[in-house]
């Protein structure tokens, strides 16, 4: 495969379980500065998807290239340090830690056994701590433990968790899932200033919120490509209507 | 200063709690206690070394081992393989058929000392060993288990079987290892007999310090970063994962630790009880050190020293009574502990403590209250009364 211009170029990835096909021989680009959602009925494949750009699940074959970089070979951590960064469908942040450390445990630095020994938290590690906690709505938080926190705030703190590591690809599990209207307001602002400089991949299955963000919307189905284009395209593609609407 | 404070001590509590078990051990301990009874303590707080590592490995880590006593074995058969070639002076062996080496490999017909003994006539290499052997054993089981994301109750009892194994080696290769009787008749660490009075209380302050540098190690690496990590991974390790650490090298690290901490504590057992065996090795003292450690608390390094001492001392109690309950008793304790106190006797102290000073504060209040409805009543009766 041949470099491209693309952030992140995925091309015949295919990823069987015990010959089930969950994501099959899938093809997509995503750019610079775009904020892309994939939708699909449950069991389409989205969040296989994610996981094998991060590495969680590794594909049978196919080619998933991180700005000319390929993927498959390497490790969870590695793909992490290239600048892929993953948020988890449910919220998984430390409970047992406060917002703060959460913040600082995710701070890019100090990333080996030793370094995490002699970790300082300085001038720089804490104004981007309180930095990010404004972002993510939660500068008046920063002490309390994160178990006490909504269950949105937790989807907020995991995204700043990100954030802070500066990826230069976001991947976000369903952002929204069990927020208020207010909180997935502030959330469509907060991905709509963090996709600057940066590529954003977002699974949702909110309607009305990708109508709000997406730049682009792809449709998964059966680990395939149904339809790709704007949303209002994807809403009136007849495929796409017999697929949610046909059963 | 403030770092001293801040990171070795744990801060005004921490430093209140290290002045105080100090003050027990190096202090109250020694003026109160006989000879018998200090050096038995001091045997005591030989395990307190495991159950600190268990802090680290299994209180923040999550990593429970099983298998602790292998280590703290490690550490203790090295010193015991130095005091005993010293005590095998071909002088002191000379009715052997092959004067000057140790006893047990005269009577299993072995008649020169194996190769892996020979560096053991050297204190340099001993301490070395001591430290360093029990840290390459338990990178080799961490790299292999850790890398494979072997975890959990697996992890469990792969150590507890690593433990089984090393006693059962032990046993067997009884010419090289003195057998199931272990390694006996220690005498003198350069000449200095460890047996006189003296010399215990010597190793018994030597321990106790060693004891408290060992605390304070941890409490320095809880501390950093690595320790908030160790935290992090034992709630959610795949994110630590997808925030760009390789897990198994920040495991295999504290795993290594605390086999360094354990086998300190192995060594210096040899010394002061003046014999290794097999015995100490084992699954059963494996288990043991867990349960010391979830009795003291297993988040609270300075909880898993009074954990220690007290199940001990409850140990030897219920022993001479009834010895063949005890192991009944101890396996009641880890079961209640655990479902009732996961926070140990540490856990019960922070709601104890609390507890005690709202209590005292409650008590205050009350009395007040009391006194204000007394002289409110004594107003209204004056006031009926006239």
């Amino acid at each position: 495969m041949s470099n491209t211009d693309f952030t992140l170029a995925i091309e015949d990835l295919t990823v069987s379980f015990d010959g089930f096909k969950a994501v099959d021989s899938l093809n997509l680009y995503i750019d610079k500065d775009e904020l892309r959602v994939v939708i699909g009925p449950n069991g389409a494949g989205k969040t296989t998807v994610l996981d094998l750009i991060c590495g969680k699940t590794k594909s049978t074959s196919g080619s998933i290239k991180f700005k000319n970089k390929e993927l498959t070979k390497l490790a969870e951590h590695e793909i992490v340090h290239a600048g892929v960064g993953r948020k988890f469908q449910t919220p998984s942040i430390y409970e047992n830690l406060s917002v703060y450390d959460n913040l600082e445990v995710s701070f890019p630095r100090g990333r080996n056994v030793f370094g995490s020994l002699t970790f300082k938290c300085d001038e720089e590690v804490d104004s981007r701590i309180k930095e990010v906690a404004k972002d993510i709505f939660l500068e008046d938080f920063l002490e309390m433990e994160s178990a006490l926190l909504s269950h949105g705030q937790k989807q907020w703190l995991e995204i700043g968790m990100l954030l802070i590591q500066e990826p230069e690809l976001l991947m976000l599990d369903e952002p929204v899932a069990g927020m208020s209207v207010k909180e997935r307001e502030l959330t469509a602002e907060l991905l709509k200033r963090i996709c600057k400089g940066r590529s954003v991949l977002v699974i949702e299955h909110d309607m009305d919120f990708v109508a709000k963000i997406a730049h682009k919307v792809t449709v998964l189905h059966q680990g395939k490509i149904l339809a790709e284009g704007d949303m209002q395209t994807v809403q009136n593609d007849p495929n796409v209507i017999e697929v949610y609407l046909g059963h | 200063m403030k770092f001293v404070y801040d990171r070795l001590l744990g801060g005004k509590n921490g430093a209140i709690g290290i002045a105080i078990l100090a003050a027990l051990i190096i202090i109250v301990l020694p003026l109160v206690l006989d000879l018998f009874r200090l050096n038995l303590v001091g045997k005591y707080l030989t395990y307190a070394f495991a159950a600190v590592s268990l802090v680290l490995l299994w209180g923040y880590g999550g990593i429970l081992s099983l298998g602790q006593g292998v280590f703290f074995g490690l550490g203790g058969y090295c010193m015991a393989m130095f005091l005993k070639l010293e005590a095998s002076d071909p002088e002191a062996t000379k009715i052997q058929s092959t004067p000057g080496i140790p006893d047990f490999m005269d009577w299993n017909q072995i008649t020169e000392l194996p190769w892996f003994w020979e560096p053991f006539n050297s204190f340099g290499f001993t301490v070395a060993a001591v430290l360093i052997i029990p840290t390459i054993f338990a990178y080799i089981i961490g790299y292999s288990m850790f890398k494979r994301r072997v975890g959990g109750v697996y992890f469990a009892i792969i150590t507890q079987i690593i433990a089984l194994i090393l006693t059962v080696l032990i046993v067997g290769q009884q010419g090289y290892t003195g057998g199931i009787n272990g390694i006996t008749d220690l005498k003198t660490l350069h000449g200095w007999d460890i047996r006189d009075d003296s010399s215990k209380y010597i190793l018994y302050f030597i321990n106790a310090f060693l004891l408290f540098g060992v605390i304070f190690l941890s409490r320095y690496i809880l501390t950093s970063k690595f320790g908030r990590l160790l935290l992090a991974m034992r709630d959610k390790e795949d994110r630590v994962r997808f925030s760009g650490y390789d897990v198994s090298n920040f495991k295999i690290f504290v795993f290594c630790i605390a086999a360094m901490i354990s086998a300190i504590g192995g060594a210096m057992f040899t010394l002061q009880v003046g014999f290794m065996s097999p015995s100490f090795v084992g699954i059963v003292p494996s288990i043991e050190m867990v349960i010391f450690a979830a009795v003291g608390g297993r988040m609270s390094l300075i909880g898993v020293v009074y954990g220690t001492l007290l199940v001990n001392f409850g140990k030897t109690i219920f022993s001479e009574t009834f010895p063949e309950l005890w192991l009944y008793l101890m396996g009641a304790l880890f079961i209640g502990v655990v479902m009732y106190f996961p926070n140990g006797l540490a856990g019960i102290w922070e709601k104890h403590g609390n507890k005690l000073v709202s209590c005292v504060k409650n008590m205050k209040c009350a009395s007040a209250i009391k006194s204000m409805i007394k002289t409110k009543r004594l107003a209204k009766a004056e006031a009926s009364s006239e």
